[in-house]
């Protein structure tokens, strides 16, 4: 599996942009429901409530479960939040690292630049 | 705030990319405005490594620093948070190719990975890729880096969810 945690938020952010998805994830934090329970709710076909769940299961915000005849969709948020943060303190560390290397390289090139010029007279 | 706006275009240029490629893999990427023997001698030589090998942006402080970067050498960094007792990392070096591939173990733990660099120069400007990999899936898991607590990023999303959602204790 791979998982690029910019790419991650993104989802997440996308996912939360459309009205419906939002009414979904109000919906989901007061109970558990059905893709047919949301569908109706929100007044649309079953096929158009499963795509908006399955944007929302990609970003990590919602699971969901299938028990016999019946897909139950739940917050998946602590998932989502372990996953991220542990991903973050990888990118936190890195970048961090890289931006510092960066300042080490310039100085070198500017280093270079100047030995050269003085080379050259 | 024109001189900021200029910046950002540079930042996302520069972005480092994080992703878990298998079980037991990370890869991280980033591309740096020099060529390949510049940013290797960045790696390579102590006193230009123990500069950002320890961010101080993350509040660590470097102690000290030491690196025989060769075939077999040793490197050990040692670097403390603040009132916090000091801690090491350290490894050997199992190939060192100028200018373009480092390969080094992480000792301070018995889970550590092996972590290889390789340099790609382009058009002056060098791609890194930096590939770690852990002797099992339950290392890479357990692997905690050294930043503790919630993440900002993170922070910003879950506060942005909270208030999309409402405090479900409140409700």
């Amino acid at each position: 599996m791979v998982q690029y945690s910019r790419a991650r938020f993104d989802a997440s952010f996308a996912a939360i942009s459309d009205a419906t998805r939002r009414g979904v994830l109000e919906q989901l934090a007061a109970a558990d429901a059905s893709i047919t329970d949301l569908a109706g709710r929100f007044d649309m076909t079953l096929t158009g409530m499963k795509k908006h769940v399955g944007v929302l299961e990609r970003a990590g915000l919602v699971v969901t479960e299938k028990v016999g005849r019946v897909r139950t969709c739940r917050l998946g948020r602590r998932r989502l939040e372990a996953e991220a943060a542990w991903i973050e303190r990888y990118h936190r560390l890195w970048a961090a690292r890289f931006d510092a290397l960066d300042q080490v390289i310039d100085e070198l090139k500017r280093k270079e630049e100047s030995d050269g010029r003085k080379k050259r007279r | 705030m024109d001189a900021r706006r200029d910046a950002e275009p540079e930042r996302a240029k520069h972005r480092t990319t994080v992703a878990r490629k298998s079980e037991r893999e990370m890869v991280v990427t980033r591309t740096f405005d020099a060529p390949a023997r510049i940013v290797f001698e960045a790696w390579t030589r102590p006193e230009l490594l123990q500069r950002w090998w320890v961010p101080g942006s993350l509040g660590l402080k470097l102690l000290s620093c030491e690196a025989d970067v060769r075939v077999g050498g040793r490197y050990r960094l040692e670097f403390a948070r603040e009132g916090a007792p000091p801690m090491a990392f350290f490894g050997r070096y199992l190939e060192v190719t100028p200018p373009s591939r480092l390969v080094w173990t992480n000792e301070e733990s018995a889970d550590g990975a092996v972590s290889t660099v390789t340099l790609e120069e382009k058009d002056g400007r060098t791609l890194l890729v930096l590939h770690e990999l852990y002797p099992s899936k339950e290392a890479l898991d357990a692997q905690s880096g050294m930043e503790e607590g919630l993440p900002e990023a993170f922070a910003q999303l879950d506060e942005l969810l909270v208030s999309l959602l409402g405090d479900p204790r409140a409700a």
